[in-house]
């Protein structure tokens, strides 16, 4: 363990931590923009900088020594650390009332800490040029004057989706997030997972159509065995938007398109909510008590007539793991191996 | 080895003696990328289509740059038993007449030449390497620029190329990297690193490779250099990879090479042809079982692939952006995360002579902090443009006064600019420092690689200023933020001052970008973006003020600034103005004296250039009030 | 145009060092960077064409579109701003009607700035292919152009 002494705290941390990661243990804020926990670090915004023994580092960065002397308040810091932010805004589109990350935005965060200031603000030439959202995607759009260049959707679609559909692109002030020959997000690998959008702290990446929840409900996503861990934002009776739940092991948060942005057929009309029995010809809608009850006095029948082999299951690909392990026990309890699954058809 | 290596140069010598006859005249044409602009190559063809006529034989050799690049083209005689004769200027019909009258009979032609070199030329020309040109310089590096066929490795070797590596073979790696240190040597390609302590830290690393690269991407975009030397003299350069290669322990180098420089790149790939035929470069080097492969890398067009972690970046791939600290060194873990060792042009061009000569040698050149000699691009506003090479501690007023011959058009010097975008401007009273990393970096200025860019009384500081900004904020690779919106913000407030938008409080806003632009970036190019503009406003402060306060430019440059106008005393209704004009903004008939319609004018200068000196009837007015008059369209009332 | 692509690509093996030199022969080949050829490198390396195109628009000798018959390159280094460079570019960006970056309507000239082309000593200097202009005023600039295409 290292001692590491910030501003005049002391604080106890595992070898090769970061000096951000000793602030936090600290309690002490350091104020972030490129920094994302899940992702490798990217040093380009340089508002994390602070003074380390003597010498200005990005704390996100650099490495605490043992007996490291760290003050994250000094004149200097705050002075480099404002023009920064200064900058970031001169060329950001900053109507933060139109904005869906109003209130919970990043820049905003960091702006209110380092204490922009309406005078300041005046010298600084502001150049924001006027560039078309990318809404080619049905799930989520990007607005480039409120992008930050932070890169964490690029570092999220390498290291957590794998895909790299998207790259920084051009040079200097013309960087931007691109993918191949600048063109729209449809017409590019990207599989629209949203796992970009969803560590995005700016605005620059936004739902299509933004949802606030009235409350959440804990879930598992149908779509797949995998059985990523949900959280249905619920509005009255409707699902309006679906997280991922980072405390769930299966996927620690991550969701893929199905799983994310597929859940419109919660709230369809045609969706069966009750199981059906056909009578007469015609299905009608019934209790699960009574849907059971037919089955099982039909499975027995058959077994009882034909033998246990004449019974087959074909399970769905719907089913988390769990489940489909479950249904192949049903079936062999019953004395058949006939179990199938609705991939291999 | 040595043995070995004799019987090589024994081999080019006697070469040379077969391919070269003394007895017959030599030409030597200045073939470099600036000669060749200048028409050398349609030279060549005319001298020698003309001997051929004449059936006369002479050797012509096309070499690479002398320095002297305001009197291309060049052209040199030597006559057997003569000393050589310089023409300067030389058109194809002024290279059939020399041919005529010096290389086939005796009429030097002093008319036609610019002077002689050595003893005992004719009295009526001067001798150059006497004059002010040459005698404050000291030839170290250059040495063979101009000298030598740079496609002929013989001639390098006649002039002891490659004894410096035959001898390092026999050397310690250890003793090699001692005398380097001895020698003080410093990198030449701007931070003036000392070269013997970076080798050494890439001798340490075990590693199963090692790479030796050399930085011949020269972005400084007022500078030549690099390119001159290996484009005059690339086997220099070689042979200081391959000693580098030896000495660290690398068996593979690149030679890092702007995209630009296809003339460069040209005589690179022949040379490490005919080294390898030489058994210098390749397997079993000399025979001592040391393998060396040197392979050239096109840049791509990136001032900030200068930079080693951004270069390293480059090779392998990707978008050149330079590593953010912390991060291992370079010489530590480079390309594909192996040691390497990246050194400049003239950097590695100069170790085989330190290695030949001594470290003493070495340390008698330039100045104790500083040994050695700078090799300078001088341009500019200044009489005598071209490649200079001067031992280190001159004085900067001797270089611009004395080399390069004063101020063009006699107007008033202002200031000097060297390190290019990262460097910046000296005025007047600088003009007694000594030329060295150290003196410069604390006038506000740095040595860089080598531009150096003499401003006179007719060029706009602020608009200097802002030029570089404009540079660095195209050239700024765009990952961090201080580099990638400060340059933007610094050159829109610099774009303000100078079209009459400026504020006040301008200044300080500057200065207080800069310090956070400087503190806060991540790589050499942010750190020193803001360089040019603080050491203007250091020195010219005035100038920003008069273009805030007064919307005045002192220079009379900044477009929005100025306005054109004739005066009705001075004109005398020749009408060439008018004529000139690209959008008929002059009005005025036969004895009327002109007039310029203020609504119409580009501001484009072409009257100004037009109207004959002698009547000098347009000019051109600065300032609030003629500004202001002009837009109301009644200048003549001021 | 896949044609020269391939035949731009033939010579290499795939390696990731190579992605530069590999952009570098097919602008050589085919005058720009088409997009195909950019997911050719890619899937040639095995890296994602995001990346590859990334790197392409990160260096400015690469173009995505075609580009003109000649390349009217201004010299804008230093030596040859303070010798007067911008208002020769200021001219033949009127003679020609774009702007710097802009290729012609007939495709006949493309019009660049570039930073020192090593010919201070001529200052301020046009290249054009491989002609060079040197000491250039702007009323020249009509002369260029005549001097670069007969059919102007
Ligand atoms: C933005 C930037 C551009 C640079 N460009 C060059 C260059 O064109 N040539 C060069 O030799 N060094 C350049 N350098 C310096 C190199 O990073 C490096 O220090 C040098 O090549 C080391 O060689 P030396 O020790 O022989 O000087 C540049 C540095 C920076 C920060
Ligand atoms: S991204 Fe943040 S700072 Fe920008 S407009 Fe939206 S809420 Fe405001
Ligand atoms: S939605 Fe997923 S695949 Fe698409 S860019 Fe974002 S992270 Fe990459
Ligand atoms: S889109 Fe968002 S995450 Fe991506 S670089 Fe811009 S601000 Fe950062
Ligand atoms: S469909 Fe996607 S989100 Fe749903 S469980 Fe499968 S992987 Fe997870
Ligand atoms: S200082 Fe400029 S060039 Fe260097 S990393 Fe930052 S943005 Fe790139
Ligand atoms: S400056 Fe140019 S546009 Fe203005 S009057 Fe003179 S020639 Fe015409
Ligand atoms: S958070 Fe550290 S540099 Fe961006
Ligand atoms: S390039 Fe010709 S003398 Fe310099
Ligand atoms: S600055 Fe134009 S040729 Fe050097």
């Amino acid at each position: 363990m290292y001692k590491v002494t910030i501003n005049g705290l002391d604080v106890e941390v595992e070898q090769g931590a970061t000096v951000f990661e000793a602030a936090e243990k600290a309690g002490i804020y350091i104020p972030t923009l490129c920094y994302h926990p899940d992702l490798p670090t990217f040093g380009g915004c340089r508002v994390c900088m602070v003074e380390a023994d003597g010498k200005i580092v990005t704390a996100c960065r650099a490495p605490v020594t043992d007996g490291m002397v760290v003050k994250t308040d000094t004149e200097e810091v705050r002075k480099v650390r404002l023009t920064n932010v200064e900058l970031i805004l001169a060329s950001h589109h900053k109507d933060c009332q139109s904005c869906s990350r109003n209130n919970t935005c990043k820049l905003q965060e960091v702006s209110a800490f380092v204490g922009i200031n309406q005078d300041r603000m005046r010298q600084i030439r502001r150049s924001v040029e006027p560039v078309k959202p990318d809404d080619s995607n049905p799930f989520f759009h990007r607005d480039f004057t409120r992008c930050i260049l932070c890169g964490i959707c690029i570092r999220t679609c390498q290291e957590i989706n794998g895909v790299a559909a998207i790259d920084f692109a051009f040079r200097g002030f013309h960087t931007k997030v691109s993918v191949l020959g600048d063109k729209p997000l449809k017409d590019s690998q990207c599989e629209s997972c949203g796992e970009c959008l969803v560590r995005c702290p700016t605005g620059a990446l936004y739902l299509a159509e933004p949802a606030v929840a009235e409350r959440e409900v804990e879930s598992v996503c149908t779509y797949c065995g995998v059985g990523c861990g949900i959280k249905l934002g619920v509005r009255g009776d409707r699902v309006i938007k679906v997280e991922g739940n980072r405390d769930n092991q299966v996927n620690r948060g991550d969701l893929c398109v199905k799983g994310r942005f597929g859940f419109g057929f919660i709230n369809h009309p045609d969706r069966l909510t009750k199981p059906l029995i056909k009578k007469d010809g015609i299905f009608v809608k019934t209790s699960w008590d009574e849907a059971l009850d037919f089955i099982v006095d039909k499975m027995s029948d058959i077994k009882a007539r034909h033998g246990a082999d004449s019974l087959g299951g074909i399970s769905s690909a719907r089913c988390t793991n769990e489940e489909n392990y479950l249904f192949q026990k049903l079936f062999r309890a019953m004395g058949t191996n006939n179990v199938d699954h609705c991939a291999r058809l | 080895m040595i043995q070995k290596f004799d019987t090589i140069e024994k081999e080019a010598l006697e070469a040379l003696e077969k391919e070269q006859n003394n007895d017959i005249p030599q030409i030597y044409v200045g073939c470099a990328t600036c000669g060749n602009a200048t028409g050398a190559q349609s030279v060549v063809q005319t001298i020698k289509n003309k001997l051929k006529k004449e059936d006369f034989k002479a050797e012509i050799k096309e070499v690479g740059c002398i320095g002297m690049c305001f009197a291309e083209v060049l052209v040199d005689v030597i006559k057997p038993g003569q000393p050589r004769v310089s023409y300067h200027g030389v058109t194809p019909e002024i290279a059939e007449e020399i041919v005529e009258s010096y290389v086939i009979n005796d009429d030097h032609r002093p008319d036609l030449a610019l002077g002689y070199f050595g003893e005992g030329g004719p009295e009526d020309v001067e001798r150059i390497d006497a004059g002010d040109v040459f005698k404050n310089q000291q030839r170290v590096i250059l040495k063979n620029c101009g000298v030598i066929d740079p496609e002929n490795i013989n001639e390098y070797i006649a002039r002891g190329g490659y004894r410096g590596l035959a001898e390092a073979l026999e050397m310690k790696q250890e003793d090699i990297i001692g005398v380097l240190k001895d020698s003080g040597l410093r990198g030449r390609g701007g931070a003036g690193f000392p070269a013997g302590r970076k080798w050494e830290s890439c001798l340490k690393p075990q590693a199963d490779q090692k790479y030796v690269i050399c930085n011949a991407d020269e972005g400084d975009p007022g500078a030549f250099m690099d390119r001159s030397v290996l484009e005059g003299d690339p086997h220099s350069v070689i042979e200081g990879m391959i000693i580098a290669g030896y000495t660290i322990g690398s068996s593979k180098g690149y030679f890092y090479v702007r995209a630009e420089y296809p003339l460069a790149i040209k005589r690179l790939r022949r040379a490490i042809a005919q080294a390898k035929e030489k058994n210098l470069l390749g397997e079993n080097i000399l025979g001592t079982g040391f393998n060396f492969e040197l392979e050239i890398f096109q840049g791509a067009g990136a001032f900030v692939c200068g930079e080693s972690t951004a270069l390293v970046m480059s090779i392998e791939g990707n978008r050149g952006w330079p590593k953010p600290l912390p991060r291992p060194r370079t010489t530590e873990e480079g390309l594909w995360g192996k040691p390497t060792l990246l050194n400049n042009v003239k950097t590695f061009s100069v170790v085989p002579q330190i290695l030949s000569k001594g470290a003493e040698w070495f340390r008698g050149i330039g100045t104790e902090g500083s040994p050695g000699t700078a090799v300078f691009a001088l341009t500019g506003k200044i009489n005598r443009s071209g490649l200079i090479e001067v031992p280190m501690g001159i004085e900067l007023d001797k270089i611009i006064h004395e080399i390069g011959g004063g101020i063009l058009d006699d107007r008033k010097f202002k200031a000097v600019q060297t390190g290019g975008p990262s460097g910046g401007c000296l005025p007047e009273d600088k003009l007694h420092l000594s030329v060295d990393f150290d003196t410069l970096l604390e006038a506000g200025s740095m040595m860089g690689s080598g531009g150096m860019v003499v401003i006179d009384e007719t060029t706009c500081m602020v608009d200097v200023a802002r030029y570089f900004l404009d540079f660095t904020f195209e050239e700024s690779c765009g990952q961090c933020v201080p580099c990638r919106q400060g340059t933007q913000q610094m050159l829109e407030v610099l774009n303000d001052i100078c079209e009459g938008r400026g504020r006040e409080g301008d200044i300080e806003h500057l200065l207080e970008l800069g310090d956070a632009i400087i503190k806060g970036s991540i790589c050499g190019l942010g750190q020193t973006a803001p360089n040019p503009v603080l050491s203007t406003i250091q020195y010219f402060q005035d100038e920003y003020e008069a273009h805030i306060k007064d919307h005045t430019c002192p220079a009379l440059v900044c477009k929005n600034l100025i306005v054109y106008h004739i005066d009705e005393e001075k004109c005398t209704a020749c009408g060439r103005c008018r004529k000139a004009c690209p959008v008929e903004a002059i009005s005025g008939e036969k004895k009327v004296p002109h007039k310029i319609d203020q609504e119409l004018c580009t501001k484009c200068g072409i009257c100004f250039q037009e109207c004959p000196e002698r009547f000098s009837a347009v000019e051109r007015l600065t300032g609030k009030e003629n500004l202001a008059a002009a837009a109301r369209g009644r200048l003549t009332d001021v | 145009m896949q044609e020269q692509t391939s035949k731009a690509l033939s010579n290499f093996e795939g390696k990731p060092n190579e992605v530069i030199p590999m952009l570098q022969a097919v602008q050589d080949e085919t005058g720009y960077l088409p997009e195909e050829a950019i997911r050719d490198i890619a899937d040639l390396i095995g890296i994602p064409e995001s990346k590859v195109y990334g790197t392409a628009t990160f260096y400015s000798q690469f173009y995505f579109s075609p580009r003109g018959k000649h390349s009217i390159k201004v010299c804008l280094g230093t030596a040859c701003h303070v010798r007067g460079g911008m208002q020769v570019m200021d001219a033949l960006e009127r003679e020609l009607g774009i702007k710097a970056g802009e290729t012609t309507a007939d495709f006949k000239f493309n019009l660049e700035r570039v930073n020192c082309v090593g010919s201070c000593a001529l200052a301020p200097v046009v290249m054009v292919g491989d002609n060079v202009f040197g000491r250039l005023v702007p009323k020249q600039a009509k002369e260029v152009l005549e001097k670069s295409d007969p059919e102007v």
